[in-house]
């Protein structure tokens, strides 16, 4: 952060982004048609255009560090500025995992190099990053991850498969986790490197998901090289790298992240099923059976805000554990079901073939997202019984042993 | 639970909580099954001592209340009445409390009556179900006909809480003008009371018969037609009871995870199971759930906030159904135990399908929640 004693202060940044931003930005254009998933090319050209603009009009990369071509000013700048510029379009694309997450990491973490050279080409608008962390092979295990990386002199030979990795198709680097060390116990021996996402060797293909959307990618690596310096913090000690990452994507889900900039969808999608429009357009709501599940929507639409609201006070004030946080993914899944589930129940017949409402369907082909994406609920059920309720821990067959030795499925 | 609470407001929790504690331990609550009547009215005369009947009244009718957000303290009554299955009118007192402080401007006066039942002297129910009937306060079948000195009662009331020791009535009745509520006090000629089979074994109910009851002017409460005040009523009885249900789940919930830990199958606690672990995580999550709603729907009615009605039927729709269902869950993890009568678990399981039923049930508050919605 700059010296404070210089700094500009918020009031008066605030009016000279405004008058920037109406000079410059484009304003958002209320009647655009939402864009089908999977066709998105043109908005990811569109947000690093706009990023640029941000850049040359020195209002790109808010809170990070001047010296790696940010702004160094308060996370009250940032909000400010997000605030101003809500009727305008913004590079949103590029909050999540770009700025919110990878950079923040690449800062925690990275050599001054690093820092330099990635931080200040995404402030600018020139580079995109993306996480390769999961595996095929593994899902709610991270840690076990088998794509290895091998010494050969002075580089980094790399191999193996990645996963689930967030809109990689329009990334310029990726933040790679890989195996270092078979000897270690399997958080010991795992190194994070930045990998050029277009580096020789490395074939990306988009996944599919039912929904339509391809959003997110798989990557293999044949024999993908990278230089010493593309080490990210210490070799085999990337499982800390890789907690930062998953710390900076917690406080960006929660809504807490200053690196970014403007609010809203990152990625226009298709909309959530309302049972009450389905209701309507059905001709069904006068129906007491529809009314009853209607109501049964409301309330825990209601009653998961309410949770949220009251868990997070009380994780800030103490009186419930920060693994408690858990309660609330775990009801945001029920909700999200629930959702899904009366939708269909609501449109009836009418949902073979979209007549009322062709998304009411294909979101219920996406109903299990909601306790899969972010880690799965399985996982959330474990830590409320152990952390929150004092369980004893599930066993672990990988625990202190050199992870060689650990038994995996083969081929 | 509210998770911050003040050190008057702990105070007055931990009073209630060890005078419940001494006068009525869960062996004393079963013991109740074998008694005529749930309470002495000794009792709930220092009940009232304590404030139980004080909180919803300002203290200009001899009320007062210990965080000046009356609601919000009385629902800590209820969560240990709740912990403790305890007996009491605490609902059936407090809900005509809060009718006849709501109708007081408007009508005839009932000081004298509101300052006997904060003292403790005198116990009243709200007379309001009808035989066979639903959850339905604005359709009474009960009849009051004017007459030249007042009204003329006729018609059966049911389900009348704790009614064998009321002293007084608020009985909803049908006149020309819409619903009405008259003060009707139990010794009047032509009120006879019956003794109803009760789920709850500490919670009793009685049919009120209503025979041509002759009542002054004087016994209405409010205007004909003041709807208003039946659902202040009904909103109040509705978080006192969402209230004392989380206390109860909360308790049981505390002691089925003891279980967990303590009880050992083929060599490891319980508690190591991950199917049971699973099970818990959701318990823990709903429990919390079922205290966020609670709280938000005492915090609406005390402030008098325009949702209140939404959020209240939200508590109930979640909490009515959520509790009973953690509650059977825990009946299943214990075992063969979880259904004799030996073990406490149906203590809280009656006070729990009990609440679950009054007041309009989950499935009326969802249908109600449409309505609000502007389906």
């Amino acid at each position: 952060m700059e010296d404070m004693s210089t700094m500009e202060d918020v009031a008066s940044f605030r009016l000279r982004a405004r008058a920037w931003l109406a000079e410059n930005m484009p304003r958002i254009d209320p009647d655009a048609a939402a864009r089908p998933p999977g066709d998105d090319d043109e908005e990811w050209t569109k947000a690093r255009e706009l990023q640029q603009k941000l850049h040359s009009g020195g209002f790109a990369g808010i809170c990070f560090p001047v010296a790696y071509g940010g702004l160094g000013l308060t996370p009250a700048h940032q909000e400010a500025f997000t605030e101003e510029s809500l009727p305008y379009q913004m590079p949103l694309l590029l909050n999540v995992p770009t700025f919110s997450i990878c950079a923040p990491t690449i800062l925690d973490m990275g050599t001054e190099e690093q820092k330099t050279s990635r931080i200040g080409a995404a402030i600018r608008g020139e580079e995109i990053l993306c996480q390769f962390l999961s595996e095929p092979s593994g899902g709610s295990d991270l840690a076990g991850l088998i794509t290895r990386a091998d010494r050969d002199g002075d580089t980094w030979v790399l191999n193996g498969a990645k996963t689930w990795s967030t809109s990689a198709y329009a990334a310029d680097w990726a933040l790679c986790l890989a195996r270092t060390d078979w000897d270690a116990p399997k958080h010991r021996g795992l190194t994070m490197f930045l990998m050029p996402t277009k580096a020789p060797g490395v074939t990306m293909n988009r996944i599919r998901q039912v929904n339509g959307s391809t959003e997110f990618c798989e990557e293999f690596f044949d024999d993908v090289v990278l230089p010493a310096s593309a080490v990210v913090g210490e070799v085999n000690d990337g499982w800390r790298v890789a907690s930062r990452q998953l710390f900076h994507e917690r406080t960006a889900v929660g809504g807490g992240s200053p690196y970014v900039s403007g609010r809203g969808d990152r990625i226009a999608s298709t909309p959530a099923s309302d049972p009450l429009e389905i209701a309507r357009v059905t001709g069904r709501a006068g129906d007491p059976a529809v009314r009853e599940r209607i109501g049964a929507y409301l309330t825990t639409q209601k009653v998961q805000e309410q949770l949220v609201e009251r868990v997070s006070r009380g994780i800030q004030g103490g009186q419930l554990p920060p693994p408690a946080a858990s309660f609330m993914r775990l009801l945001h899944a029920e909700a999200d079901w629930e959702r899904n589930d009366i939708a269909v129940q609501i449109a009836g017949a009418l949902a073979t073939t979209g007549t009322g409402g062709a998304v009411v369907g294909v979101n219920y082909l996406m109903r299990q997202g909601a306790s899969l994406g972010g880690g799965s609920t399985e996982m959330s059920r474990n830590i409320i019984s152990e952390r929150v309720l004092g369980m004893p821990r599930e066993f672990a067959a990988d625990r202190d042993i050199p992870f060689g030795q650990v038994k995996r499925a083969r081929g | 639970m509210e998770l911050e609470l003040s050190a008057e407001q702990r105070l007055f929790r931990t009073t209630t909580k060890s005078f419940l504690e001494k006068e009525f331990p869960l062996e004393r609550v079963r013991g109740l099954a074998e008694r005529d009547t749930g309470f002495d009215r000794e009792w709930w005369a220092r009940g009232a001592e304590l404030g139980w009947t004080a909180m919803l009244v300002p203290e200009e009718l001899g009320g007062g209340s210990i965080s000046g957000a009356g609601l919000r303290d009385l629902a800590i009554v209820a969560e240990e009445l709740g912990r403790g299955v305890a007996p009491g009118p605490l609902l059936a007192t407090n809900t005509v409390l809060a009718g006849l402080v709501a109708a007081q401007q408007a009508g005839p006066d009932h000081a004298a009556a509101i300052e006997d039942l904060v003292a403790g002297q005198r116990i009243a129910s709200w007379a309001v179900y009808e035989p066979g009937g639903q959850w339905d306060p604005r359709h009474p079948a009960l009849i009051a006909k004017a007459t030249p000195g007042g009204y003329r009662l006729h018609g059966v009331k049911d389900r009348v809480e704790a009614a064998g020791q009321a002293d007084l009535f608020l009985v909803t009745a049908a006149t020309g003008d819409g619903v009405a509520q008259f003060l009707v006090p139990a010794a009047t000629a032509g009120v006879v009371v019956e003794p109803q089979w009760s789920l709850d074994l500490a919670r009793r109910f009685h049919v009120v018969r209503f025979d041509d009851v002759e009542v002054p002017a004087s016994a209405l409460v409010g205007s004909a037609g003041a709807d208003e005040v039946l659902e202040r009523q009904a909103l109040v009885a509705l978080v006192l009871q969402c209230a004392e249900t989380c206390g109860g789940v909360e308790r049981v919930f505390e002691f089925t995870t003891q279980w967990l830990f303590d009880r050992f199958s083929f060599g490891r606690p319980l508690a190591s199971y991950q199917a049971l672990k699973h099970r818990f995580a959701d318990m823990r999550t709903w429990l919390e759930a079922c205290q966020a709603t609670t709280q938000a729907a005492i915090t609406a009615v005390q402030d008098g906030a325009a949702d209140a009605p939404e959020l209240v039927s939200v508590a109930k729709s979640y909490v009515g159904d959520r509790a009973v269902q953690i509650i059977q869950d825990c009946v299943q993890m214990h075992g063969g135990i979880g259904v004799t009568w030996e073990h406490d678990l149906h203590l809280f399981l009656r006070r729990a399908t009990v609440n679950r039923s009054l007041y309009g049930t989950p499935e009326d508050h969802r249908r109600r929640l449409a309505d609000l919605a502007g389906l």
